[in-house]
């Protein structure tokens, strides 16, 4: 579990994060949303430590990472896998090297433990047989899964994910979602995800944190966003006529109304809800 | 600044792959640089030398300081600060802006040991062997010349080589080695290490870095002469 406490976050004179709180528990995907420039890589950045907040704490099963010194930090860094929004793949090394390097660095197991073990994440996240090629010649989604399979390598207890879907096409990040989704429940991982997809939100979101320019908007999960009324989430998450009417048609179903002033025939002629989950799946 | 490496092992390795880059990767601009310079000293002073009072020896001999005095420590090393100097400013100008530092520091890895340190080390360990490398063919060099272009028989050549020699020479050359070598890995590391930005910052980090380095060079070029050679004193 990471809690977040009153995270300010001031970068000369503009304040990026402003007093932002909140509780990331394990084993389910942590979403932070929010428009581009909003402030969700420099809160994760402020999260792992690589930005030193202005104000407010950062704690780790309870103890405050921002507190800490020295070795203490490092032993939770340990535990920190991350998963850049540019992937941060190691250019001159291979694939194979690569996911690796942890292994080198942090154990003192054979090569051939080791080399069990990169084969066993590389299958994971569905790369076999790229050991040997260097990240210049792989694809984006490729990249992002050898730096996702370098982030799961050491078992880690938290991992972050900044937009681990950008720039792929829908259907490759939902594999990429469903993998990282695997990945946390079946090892009970803390997982906090930037992204601005909304598949994401709505395949994986259990928790969602919605930043507004720096701030915290709105906090729930998939199940609830949709039927939010907070008006700066809705004009985010429904940005699109296609997923309005996607709205519009689930509360018909459920409620037999819609909002606004809508007309009802001219929405039923659409096939809109595909992206909607039935509600209540549990 | 720099702390206790996690796993010694991996830091060797990158020691190591430092000392090939900077060694090997150089060497052969050092080897042509330091032939030409020597043999053009060599002509050179032939030219200077006008008088038949100077027996011709003098040449090796003026050849062989200059060399070892200047032309080996200190136009080698402004030459590496361009060639290692830049690819340091620009390897690690590219992990920053790619975020490779900062994936390095999320496993819980000190950078600067990890990525800095190896390369001053290495640049310690083979910028004077470099430097010795170049003394000796710079000499060398100057025979070559000397002989094709009949200006001193190779026997005379040899002679002259021996005479006046001061050994502290060799040793001030070496010390200026010491010192160029750790601005040549130094700054360009610091401009690297510290880019923000992009690709263009990359390109202008390494420029400076250059540019930096050499002018650092040539002042302590000057510092070092002034201080350690008795004449000046
Ligand atoms: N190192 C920095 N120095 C100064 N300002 C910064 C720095 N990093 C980010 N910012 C500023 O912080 C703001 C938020 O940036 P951030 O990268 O967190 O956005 P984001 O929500 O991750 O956007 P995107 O979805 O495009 O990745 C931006 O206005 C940016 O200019
Ligand atoms: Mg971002």
């Amino acid at each position: 579990m990471i809690e977040v406490k009153n995270i300010k976050k001031v970068f000369g004179d503009k304040t990026i994060i402003e007093d932002v709180s909140s509780v990331m528990k394990a084993g389910q995907c942590n979403l932070i949303i929010g428009a581009s420039g909003s402030g969700k890589t420099v809160l994760m950045k402020c999260m792992v430590g690589l930005f030193e907040p202005n104000e407010g704490e950062v704690l780790y099963s309870g103890e405050s990472f921002t507190a800490m010194t020295g070795s203490d930090k490092t032993e939770i860094r340990k535990q920190i896998g991350m998963l850049f929004q540019g992937s941060a793949l190691f250019d001159s090394q291979t694939v194979e090297q690569n996911v690796m390097f942890p292994l080198n660095m942090f154990t003192k197991d054979s090569y051939k433990e080791k080399l069990r073990r990169v084969n066993e994440v590389l299958e994971r996240v569905n790369l076999v047989g790229a050991n040997k090629k260097f990240p210049s010649e792989v694809s984006g989604c490729m990249k992002k899964r050898v730096a996702l399979a370098r982030a799961i390598v050491l078992n880690p207890k938290y991992l972050f994910c900044d937009e681990p879907n950008s720039g792929l096409d829908p259907q490759t990040s939902l594999v990429i979602d469903r993998l990282i989704k695997e990945i946390t429940i079946e090892y009970n991982i803390t997982t906090v995800i930037n992204t601005h997809d909304m598949n994401s939100v709505m395949e994986i979101g259990n928790s969602i944190l919605y930043m507004y320019q720096g701030n915290k908007e709105w906090e729930g999960t998939n199940k609830e966003i949709i039927f939010s009324k907070n008006e700066r989430l809705n004009e985010f998450i429904f940005a699109s006529q296609f997923l309005q009417d996607a709205k519009d048609m689930r509360m018909l179903e459920e409620t037999g109304k819609i909002s606004g002033d809508r007309n009802m025939e001219e929405l039923l002629d659409k096939d809109a809800p595909i992206l909607i989950p039935p509600p209540n799946e549990e | 600044m720099f702390s206790r490496p996690e796993n010694a092992k991996m830091y060797w390795k990158e020691l190591m792959h430092q000392c090939t880059e900077i060694g090997f990767g150089s060497l052969g601009i050092v080897a042509i640089i330091s032939v030409f310079i020597g043999a053009v000293s060599t002509i050179q002073t032939a030219y200077q030398l006008v008088s038949p009072l100077i027996p011709p020896s003098t040449i090796a001999h003026i050849v062989r300081d200059t060399v070892i005095l200047e032309f080996a420590p200190t136009l080698v090393c402004i030459v590496l600060a361009g060639v290692a100097g830049s690819r340091i400013a620009s390897e690690l100008g590219n992990m920053r802006v790619s975020e490779q530092i900062d994936a390095l520091e999320i496993m819980g890895i000190n950078t600067k040991t990890y990525l800095i340190l190896p390369k001053i080390i290495a640049a310690l360990l083979m910028i004077p062997l470099l430097v010795a490398i170049a003394m000796a063919l710079g000499i060398w060099g100057g025979r070559l010349a000397g002989v094709a272009s009949g200006i001193i028989p190779g026997s005379v050549y040899d002679k002259g080589l021996l005479e006046f020699f001061v050994p502290f020479n060799v040793i001030f050359a070496l010390i200026k080695a010491y010192v160029f070598a750790f601005i040549i890995s130094s700054v360009p590391a610091f401009y690297g290490y510290y880019v923000k930005g992009g690709a263009l910052e990359i390109g202008k980090a390494s420029t400076k870095a250059v540019v930096v380095s050499c002018i650092l060079i040539l002042i302590a070029d000057y510092i070092l002469s002034a201080m350690l050679l008795p004449s000046a004193q």
